[in-house]
């Protein structure tokens, strides 16, 4: 006799007769699981999140295909479940999304107003259980172990209650999972997506993971995939079948990592406010460009960007990190370690550009990032102030007072010459919109 | 070339000869060392070992028994590694016998053979000559003294590569003209001084690459006798009793260090070295990795070292200290107060401070040969 519960009026049943209705409410969103008030162990996704919050805020949009995307060569950053029957898939280039479904809307992401309905969802999310972990703005992994006590009802209950608050105060929908671990139900939530509520229990872990890709593990990537495969492993049970030892002696490290993840083992735990170690700042360009001044002028104002948001976050960082992705999509990241941390505009530049020069020229790019590692508050980084005055102090006075300026007479007033686009004969000039 | 060497002398010279050579080569004869057999009539031969990294070229030689002279090239850490492995007490005989091709090399000592790939001797790169017009000789303590005292201060910001070594020079103190070793790393200074030996009146102030610095300081720990100094603007040649170091010299101008030892200062703080330097250790034990930051707080013939974590907790020691001035507070860097009391021979040490934002000087208080300059940290 499997418990269960009704998703609409949250009623707790028991799998009494075969009653494919709740009996209070009539409803046919109902689920039974044997383990499912013993799991206490979350992944909460919304659904189709950007396209939702449009359809939300436009309901004209409600049963008509939606891409959110754009740029003249941008990518389809989130498609409606309509525009998904077409075809249609998240980081398609926009020209076969609309070569797949033409009658699609097309809006143009506007990540503010995401980010405001994310952390309205976020809100919700914290009464449910304290140990909340953001993954983006629009998933996140809830532990709700111990929450029993204050909600007076079992986890699976208090999910399927900010589902439904989630519907009705927000007017977005979201996909649960529950499991208990991150990596299940991670897996769980994308079951029966969208507007699900998947459970993988610890009785049939082993079986649900074992008809499953080895792809859906985190850190297997198209290269791993192409290595495992090569080797006679496709599934997840092809791992379990080999078992711990052979895996770490063939692949080391990333061997047992595996044998655990198949086994449906995973420790990692719910960090409350995950710390950014990282930050960066990257753009996708128009066209590629090989170029290396070409590139430098798309680097120096994402380092002004990045240093922007450092300097009001009061983090210095110690590793400067250069993003590139070529015109076939290979990501490739450079990194380079700096004397001393900094948070200043113009270092981390001077850091990346040699990092770019070797490798501009000789191949087109369609991305650039500028990332900045091993972030400390700004305050516990101080070394000794330098005999000499340090190597910085120049710059950083120089930045300082761009920043002043900046920021009594507007970000425009001021900048560094590197900083201008090289004029354009006229005739040619951007439209300004 | 044929020859054959006891293992001991081998072993001995082929450690400081591989020490050069850089792990990993783009050029692959760099990887190599050259061995040289010579054998003059009714002398013994002898067996010469060069490695280079093309700034700093390293000379060994060592008797051997030569049957025949001759030169070649072999990797020097597989060498190495063989001579290393060898049964205590061998004869290692070596030969590449031109008529067997001499495209290889065998190393032979008992019931072991090997065989070597080589690369031609006459490819192996020579240090430019030129005249080196400045020389002198130091006792190997005198040396040690000048090295050891101000190396921990050598800077690794590859922005002031000018840093990256030591600052030799002549100078004059309080009327005695002394040769100078000058360190820094922006974070603290290291200058010691000995009075001028003869030959080095007129040298030219140099940056003694660090890579030099450290393989000069593992000859000397070997030799008794005096090393002779031989420079010009641009390279310094070290001749101890087999070997011989020749470096470029690091081309920049070293910062006016005098300027930033402040002359000012009136607190002054004495403590016995050992005591302060253990208290150190153990407060710090407490700080944070990033800052390692102990805070010094000064009253009347008392000091009580403090060190604090958000994460760790708290730390505070008392120890007695001579002190008369205003009481104040300073934080260290306690990595780098523990690297200047190490250097302290005698038994005492002075701090003389002016605030808790200007540079502190700490001195032997039996010796006024090494001066160290340390900037505080906020605490």
């Amino acid at each position: 006799m499997a418990p269960g519960l009704c998703r609409d009026c949250l009623s707790p049943l028991d799998r009494a007769g075969e009653a494919e209705r709740c009996p209070r409410c009539g409803s046919t969103r109902l689920l039974f699981h044997p383990e499912l008030f013993a799991l206490a162990f979350a992944h909460v996704d919304c659904d189709a999140f950007y396209a939702s919050v449009e359809k939300r805020d436009d309901p004209t949009l409600a049963d008509r295909p939606l891409i959110v995307g754009g740029g003249r060569r941008g990518v389809a950053t989130t498609a409606c479940y309509i525009a998904r029957r077409y075809g249609v898939r998240s980081a398609m280039p926009m020209f076969k999304a609309l070569k797949l479904c033409p009658q699609a809307v097309v809006i143009r992401p506007d990540i503010a107003k995401y980010a405001r309905v994310s952390r309205d969802v976020r809100a919700l999310f914290d009464e449910a259980t304290p140990l909340v972990e953001p993954v983006s703005l629009d998933e996140a992994y809830l532990d709700l172990a111990g929450t029993e006590a204050v909600h007076r009802r079992p986890p699976a209950l208090t999910l399927a209650g900010l589902a439904r608050r989630i519907e009705t105060e927000i007017g977005i929908t979201v996909s649960i999972g529950l499991s208990f671990n991150k990596f299940l139900a991670k897996l769980a939530s994308e079951i029966d997506k969208p507007r699900g509520f998947g459970v993988i229990g610890r009785q049939e872990a082993r079986g649900f993971l074992a008809g499953r890709p080895v792809r859906v593990i985190p850190g297997v990537g198209a290269k791993q995939e192409a290595r495992l495969t090569a080797d006679g492993i496709a599934m997840i049970g092809d791992l379990q079948r080999v078992g711990a030892d052979e895996l770490g002696r063939r692949y080391g490290a990333f061997g047992r990592r595996l044998a655990h993840l198949a086994e449906g083992e995973d420790s990692r735990e719910v960090e409350r406010d995950h710390e950014a170690k990282i930050l960066s700042a990257e753009t996708t360009f128009e066209t590629d460009l090989a170029a290396l001044p070409a590139l430098e002028e798309e680097l120096w104002p994402l380092c002004e960007k990045l240093a922007g948001r450092l300097k009001q976050a009061g983090l210095v960082g110690r590793t400067a990190v250069l993003k590139l992705k070529t015109a076939d999509f290979r990501l490739l990241t450079r990194r380079h370690q700096l004397d001393r941390p900094t948070q200043l505009a113009e270092a981390m530049f001077r850091a990346a550009r040699p990092l770019l020069a070797r490798e501009a020229g000789r191949r087109r790019f369609r991305l650039i990032g500028i990332g900045l590692d091993d972030l400390m508050p700004a305050v516990e980084a101080g070394p000794p102030a330098d005999l000499f005055g340090g190597p910085d102090d120049r710059l950083e006075a120089v930045e300082r007072a761009i920043d002043r300026v900046r920021e009594k007479f507007g970000p425009a007033s001021i900048g560094k010459g590197r900083g201008l686009k090289p004029v354009r004969p006229r005739g040619q000039a951007k439209k300004s919109r | 070339m044929k020859l054959t060497i006891e293992r001991a002398a081998l072993l001995k010279a082929l450690a400081h000869v591989q020490s050069v050579v850089e792990r990993r080569n783009t050029i692959p004869i760099l990887a190599n060392v050259l061995i040289e057999a010579t054998a003059a009539k009714g002398k013994e031969g002898r067996l010469s070992l060069t490695a280079t990294d093309m700034d700093l070229a390293f000379v060994e030689s060592v008797p051997a028994e030569v049957t025949k002279a001759g030169a070649t090239t072999v990797q020097a850490h597989t060498l190495y590694d063989i001579v290393r492995k060898l049964p205590e007490g061998s004869q290692i005989g070596i030969d590449n016998d031109a008529a067997k091709g001499g495209g290889q090399v065998g190393i032979r000592a008992g019931r072991s053979a090997f065989t070597l790939a080589v690369l031609p001797a006459e490819d192996f790169p020579k240090m430019s000559g030129g005249d080196l017009p400045h020389s002198f000789d130091l006792a190997a303590a005198e040396l040690r003294g000048l090295v050891d005292r101000t190396r921990f201060a050598i800077s690794t910001e590859e922005t002031r590569y000018y840093l990256n070594g030591i600052y030799m020079h002549a100078a004059e103190s309080n009327g005695v003209k002394v040769l100078r070793a000058v360190a820094t790393d922006g974070h603290r200074l290291a200058r010691v001084e000995m009075p001028l030996p003869a030959g080095a009146e007129n040298i030219p102030g140099v940056i003694l690459p660090r890579k030099a610095v450290m393989e000069v300081r593992k000859l000397i720990e070997e030799t008794a006798g005096a090393i002779n100094v031989s420079l010009s603007d641009t390279r310094v040649r070290f001749a101890f009793d087999d070997a011989v170091l020749t470096s470029k010299l690091i081309d920049g101008t070293f910062p006016d260090y005098e300027r930033v030892i402040p002359a000012g200062n009136d607190k002054i703080l004495e403590v016995d070295c050992k005591t302060f330097a253990a208290a150190v250790d153990r407060v710090a034990t407490i700080s944070t990795e990033k800052s390692r930051a102990v805070k010094l707080s000064l009253g009347k013939g008392q000091l009580t070292l403090s060190a604090n974590s958000p994460d760790a907790g708290s730390a505070t020691e008392e120890i007695e200290a001579r002190y008369t001035a205003a009481p104040i507070e300073i934080g260290f860097n306690s990595r780098y107060l523990l690297d200047i009391a190490q250097q302290i021979e005698g038994e005492g040490a002075r701090f003389t401070m002016a605030d808790a934002a200007s540079p502190t000087i700490i001195q032997d208080t039996a010796d006024q040969s090494a001066l160290y300059v340390l900037m505080p940290m906020r605490v």
